[in-house]
């Protein structure tokens, strides 16, 4: 069974492709397969140069899903080509609300069963092997299908690095979703996008992340001041996310964002492995906190064994007569 | 209003973990407790079945060997009953196998609404309660921070990228909790004592009609091959605060050229 067609759900926000989706259709590439994209949307036509750009030699537009949750449609509309025999062998999904949705649906419409916290996968043209955390990340298993294709992996974002390979406009074929009767229920009323300055927790190149250890909501100000000193993001643990001192798309680790700056800094954040396995990748760490047998300091190039109530301020300081 | 909630009986994830190294599968032996991640989804059916001013919960769980400490724990809470399947067949499944038995035994609970937590703590694939869904018809809410039930809809503030989405979906429906969603509350000693003559159906493969071929490790169809330590970051530069800290930092951030 060679692999000689590999999809890669691609999702878009604002108009353009998510850097996840280009990861994946960068690796895709790489297969030495035909690679090809599905999206949704009303507005697949201005997405498509760019995912061509990227690899995708066609792009199945599913169109717009109006306010329904894409899970159920866009799996609907894979599964719907599938059965119709465009039949990939691999399909590649980002590790995200949609993604997984998309995933699960989409695996039980097939019976095909789902390898998912991918970070990486392989094809020697016949076979394919993937990579995937296990215990939150300290360990790794290398995985295979025994079964029929298609084979589909959930992938974590920053598994690759995005190239662009030149390749010209793809063509757009319209797949749209079947009749998806009661599973289609879910309806979107208003979508709320919470107010962020400075540069994307995902992009920026210094983030600066506070936990627990911080004590209380009203000091993660700490956590902003000094990102935004270093011209940076401010993240955050699952702790204080969970607690409500900040909003959830400030959580960097397995159910946040996946980061790897030039530099993270860690404040008052224990060092959980489902934490790590979202900064460890980070060129350089940072990490403050009292107890110097936190896990956090096994992973820290510089950890200083203290009060965040006590460095933090100092440092602030320090850094503003820096200029 | 009948409530079923997903709830996962795993080993202590405090104690080291370990994988069977002939299969590779997660060793689950001993004593299981309940899923941490459950713990809101047990809270909130709570909740939400005493707000809709009736109804009760069951819980549904696929744990080896009749495991029922963490069901016990959840029927503390104040659960009503439990359907637990366990069955030597279902050794090594995969999520989709999981969803399968899930599914069966969540249908004989004719539920309104099904709670599962959007991740567990050891598989963490975060699909089952989705392919649960599929396989039963239902809607699906994934990721939800926020629930309530009312004219037999359910409204869903849902976790997105940007921030969150108000999602409004006709029952029955699948939906799975974050942590943080609810306070899980305590069993109180009444409550625990209650619990130990509360109902907990077990049931067999055969018992739900799936053919043992579809689910355990035949039902994965995928095997690992190798498990590796993942990469180790080297410990660096451990300094204790004199009041000094701070310099450290600042040294540190030159040499990076960030300041
Ligand atoms: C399925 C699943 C998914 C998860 N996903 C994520 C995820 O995406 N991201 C994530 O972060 N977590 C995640 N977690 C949670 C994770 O296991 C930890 O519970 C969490 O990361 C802990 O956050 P924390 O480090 O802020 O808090 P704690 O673990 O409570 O650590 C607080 C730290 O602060 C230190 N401290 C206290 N006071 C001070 C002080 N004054 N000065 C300096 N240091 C101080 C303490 O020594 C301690 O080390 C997940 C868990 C599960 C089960
Ligand atoms: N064996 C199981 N028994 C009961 N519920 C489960 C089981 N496996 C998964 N679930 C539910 O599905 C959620 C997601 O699981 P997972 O797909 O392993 O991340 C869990 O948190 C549970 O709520």
């Amino acid at each position: 069974m060679s692999i000689d067609k590999v999809w890669v759900l691609a999702e878009s926000a604002e108009g353009v492709p998510t850097s996840i989706t280009l990861e994946l259709l960068t690796r895709a590439r790489s297969m030495g397969a035909v690679t090809e994209a599905v999206a949704w949307g009303s507005g697949t036509a201005g997405l498509a140069g760019e995912l061509g750009n990227y690899g995708a030699t066609t792009v199945y537009d599913v169109g717009d899903i109006g306010d329904a949750l894409p899970g159920v449609p866009v799996a609907g509309a894979m599964a719907e080509l599938i059965v119709a025999g465009n039949r990939p062998d691999v399909i590649l999904v980002p590790a995200s609300y949609d993604g997984r949705d998309v995933a699960a649906r989409l695996s039980v419409r097939l019976d095909a069963p789902v390898i998912t916290n991918v970070v990486d996968v392989d094809s020697d043209g016949d076979s394919v092997s993937s990579q995937h955390g296990l215990f939150g990340g300290a360990q790794v298993a290398t995985a295979r299908f025994t079964g029929a294709h298609p084979w589909i992996f959930v992938v974590r974002a920053k598994s690759f690095t995005a190239e662009a390979s030149g390749g010209a406009a793809p063509q757009v074929v319209a797949a749209p979703a079947p009749e998806l009767g009661a599973t289609n229920g879910a309806k979107v009323l208003a979508r709320h996008a919470e107010e962020r300055t400075g540069p994307k927790l995902d992009e920026a190149d210094v983030v600066v992340s506070g936990g627990r250890g911080l004590g209380g909501a009203e000091h993660y100000a700490m956590i902003e001041e000094l990102a935004k000193l270093l011209h940076g993001a401010a993240g955050a643990s699952r702790a204080i996310v969970d607690a409500g001192w900040v909003p959830y798309s400030h959580q960097v680790g397995q159910t946040g964002k996946t980061v790897k700056p030039t530099l993270y800094v860690a404040c008052g954040i224990s060092g959980a492995t489902q934490h790590l396995v979202g900064m460890k990748g980070s060129k350089n760490i940072i990490a403050i906190n009292k107890d110097q047998d936190a896990p956090i300091f096994s992973v820290a190039d510089l950890g200083i064994v203290g009060d965040v109530h006590k460095v933090l301020p100092k440092l602030i300081e320090a850094l503003k007569a820096h200029g | 209003m009948n409530v079923v909630v997903c709830v996962k009986q795993i080993p202590d994830p405090a104690a080291p973990q370990a994988l069977d190294p002939q299969t590779h599968t997660l060793v689950r032996e001993g004593k299981l407790i309940m899923d941490d991640s459950d713990a809101y989804g047990v809270e909130m059916g709570l909740q939400l079945a005493e707000a809709a001013g009736g109804g009760e919960v069951t819980l549904v769980s696929m744990a080896p060997g009749g495991e029922t400490s963490g069901l016990r724990t959840a029927l503390a809470m104040g659960a009503a009953k439990a359907i637990l399947v366990s069955d030597d067949a279902l050794k090594g499944s995969d999520a989709l196998s999981t969803a399968k038995v899930l599914a069966k035994a969540i249908a004989r609970a004719e539920p309104d609404l099904v709670i599962a937590a959007t991740e567990s703590t050891d598989g963490y694939t975060g699909t089952t309660p989705v392919q649960v869904a599929e396989l039963l018809g239902f809607p699906s809410v994934s990721f939800a921070k926020k629930v309530s039930v009312g004219d037999g809809r359910v409204h869903v503030e849902r976790q997105t990228e940007a921030g969150y989405d108000e999602v409004d979906c006709p029952l029955p429906a699948v939906v799975t909790v974050t942590a943080g969603v609810v306070e899980p509350r305590y069993p109180s000693f009444k409550g625990i004592m209650a619990a130990k003559s509360k109902p907990v159906d077990q049931l067999t493969v055969a018992d739900l009609g799936l053919d043992a071929a579809q689910v355990g490790a035949a039902g994965a169809r995928q095997e690992v091959t190798a498990v590796t330590a993942a990469d180790e970051r080297k410990a660096g530069e451990i300094v204790v605060d004199e009041g000094d800290g701070y310099e450290h930092i600042v040294r540190f951030l030159e040499q990076l050229k960030l300041v």
